[in-house]
């Protein structure tokens, strides 16, 4: 019979409209500005970089290396090299960027930044509401914009700080018993060569 | 795109429009009829749809010829999202052009990644482990699932069913999208696939969600299809417009659902066998008559073929790595020479073609796009149909115009 059709979709959509009142299935939406869905561990938005120890400036795991910025494939990463250096968490100086921008009008958040930084400095965000009525000033992100702790990174991507942590400390520990036995060592050198200069000093004269 | 090897719709002597001599048969001259005082009658009406047009699917213009409301000349206009994509991968690094590959049809980010990563990977000679490829699998088949949701939308909407199907199709993708965020990261732009496997591992609980989804996948896909499949009125829109012959599907290299609702037998994931497509069990529908409802009924039926392929590819997805040893991300230089990979993208065949010069980036770089290809036959299968099947045809090809544009 012509129309049944029709009818069988009406019925579907009825039952569309009826369910939405009962089943969170049907009906998925929130009411946006009031009523966020909360972000997922792995999303990610643009980058920012990481710092330790609460210090904004000279906490920062950059070293200025400039992979991030050759690796970039919309070369949206402005870094300038300082002539100051810094002890990162090993204890070994390292670079310190003078100048880092990242133009999040450009930025396609594609994470190579990322996957391709050796220090674990840059990390992605999952802030996304960045809409402002300045067009170039305001979406060129600075050094001191860019810069957040390490617990902010703890927060948003947790199972992943948790494997950088481990590895940083790791690395920490390691340098830190490497530092202790080159003390020990160095101490050891010392004390050996104390004493062949005393049984030196002390069979010269006989010698003679 | 013209041809001459077969029949298309003629308007008919009382139009006035007849074909030259010697010209194919979709050449048409334009001779108006004049009145007794010369001036012209204004039967021919010549529109420009586009490019801003709600039905374009993106910014896409035809010109159209009209004569009355039979289309007799169709002449598609694209190349207004031309963004350099082939000329900026030849200037980057290997690594840098794969999340420029997500824009193309975006869509199916993931797809295009595994098409590119497997040319890549013929370049380099890697071997994604097999947990890598499980995870394309599932990760492809879940695109394929939203894609032809969405599609199936679209064309609704074109037909002037506003919403209800767009927003019934869409709420469903949403899961699919959910999924692909806790995975990847983005929920379009997905950038996941690495040359010899992928960028991360499955995060925990995932693969219980996506066995949750494709569960209830098929009640949702019985609600579209009591909502659309026997509604007359859609029936009346789709039955034996747009018709694409078998013997034009071939010879204009059309591939994906387009060609198989023509009745062509040709899917890479039974041809090539690319990935370890052979280790599942599914079947490739077919259809007669190769009109609209024909591809959308194709895209209806392959949607539970994907299900059965997710349902057994999570059932035995191993543990293990994720990525070759051999794999590295950065100063990645793959030996001179050339590669073409290709995969059976939800819109047809997608295809890389890289040269290498032993260098970081590589010599040459081409993309074979499905979408682009697959339009060039929009104007064999309008010819002879009125102006507001146009919309519902070219609804049907599935374009996305990332693709088309590149």
């Amino acid at each position: 019979m012509l129309g049944t059709g029709i009818i069988k979709g009406m019925a579907e959509t009825a039952r569309n409209f009826l369910g939405s009142y009962t089943s969170e299935d049907r009906l998925p939406t929130v009411q946006y500005p009031e009523e966020k869905i909360p972000a997922k561990e792995n999303a990610r938005s643009f980058p920012f970089l990481v710092h330790d120890r609460n210090d904004a400036e000279m906490g920062l795991r950059c070293v200025a290396c400039l992979i991030c910025e050759k690796e970039c494939p919309p070369q949206c990463i402005y870094i300038v090299k300082d002539t100051i250096k810094k002890p990162d968490h090993t204890g070994k100086l390292q670079n310190h960027p003078k100048i880092f921008d990242i133009d999040i009008s450009v930025c396609m958040s594609c994470q190579i930044c990322v996957e391709v930084c050796p220090f674990d400095a840059i990390k992605m965000d999952t802030a996304f509401e960045f809409s402002t009525t300045d067009r170039f000033g305001a979406l060129l992100l600075h050094k001191d914009q860019l810069a957040k702790s390490n617990e902010h990174y703890q927060k948003i991507h947790p199972t992943e700080a948790a494997e950088v942590d481990a590895r940083l400390t790791g690395e920490t520990a390691k340098a830190e018993a490497k530092a202790k036995a080159d003390v020990e060592a160095k101490a050891k050198a010392a004390v050996e060569a104390k004493a062949k200069a005393a049984a030196a000093s002390a069979t010269t004269p006989a010698n003679v | 795109m013209s041809s001459s090897l077969v029949d298309s719709p003629s308007p008919g002597p009382e139009t006035g429009f007849a074909p030259p001599e010697g010209a194919g048969q979709n050449h048409y001259t334009v001779t108006p009829k004049t009145g007794s005082n010369g001036s012209m009658d204004g039967d021919v009406l010549e529109i420009s749809m586009g490019p801003q047009h709600p039905s374009t699917h993106g910014v896409f213009r035809m010109d159209v010829v009209l004569d009355g409301e039979t289309v007799i000349k169709l002449k598609p206009v694209f190349g207004y999202l031309h963004r350099n994509h082939e000329q900026i991968a030849e200037g980057t690094s290997y690594l840098g052009s794969m999340p420029y590959t997500d824009r193309l049809d975006y869509f199916c980010s993931l797809t295009n990644n595994w098409a590119y990563a497997i040319a890549v990977e013929k370049l380099a000679g890697l071997q994604p482990p097999e947990r890598a490829e499980y995870i394309r699998i599932i990760t492809a088949e879940l695109t394929r699932l939203q894609n032809h949701t969405c599609l199936a939308g679209f064309m609704l909407m074109d037909m002037g069913a506003l919403g209800t199907p767009l927003m019934y199709a869409f709420r469903e993708r949403e899961k699919i999208l959910d999924l692909f965020e806790s995975l990847t990261g983005a929920r379009m732009m997905c950038n996941y696939m690495r040359f010899g496997g992928c960028r991360v591992d499955l995060p925990a609980g995932w693969l219980d969600q996506t066995k949750r989804v494709v569960e209830n996948y098929p009640r949702f896909l019985n609600e579209f299809e009591n909502l659309l499949s026997s509604n007359e009125i859609v029936m009346a829109r789709t039955q034996g417009v747009g018709r694409l012959t078998k013997e034009l599907a071939i010879n204009a290299s059309i591939t994906g659902p387009m060609a198989r609702a023509s009745g062509v037998d040709y899917d890479l994931r039974k041809v090539d066998n690319y990935g370890i497509y052979d280790r599942f069990e599914f079947r490739v529908p077919l259809g007669d008559h190769g009109d609209c409802y024909d591809r959308y009924m194709i895209r209806i039926l392959e949607m539970r073929e994907s299900l059965k392929i997710l349902d057994q590819a999570l059932k035995d997805i191993p543990a293990g790595p994720v990525m070759d040893p051999k794999a590295k991300l950065r100063a990645f230089k793959p030996k001179a020479g050339e590669a073409y990979g290709r995969i059976e993208a939800p819109k047809g065949e997608l295809g890389f073609y890289l040269i290498s010069d032993g260098s970081a980036s590589p010599y040459r770089y081409r993309v074979r796009p499905p979408s682009l290809i697959n339009l060039t036959v929009l104007e064999d299968m309008c010819l002879g149909q009125t102006v507001a099947d146009v919309v519902v045809i070219l609804g049907s090809v599935d374009i996305v115009l990332g693709e088309v544009d590149r």
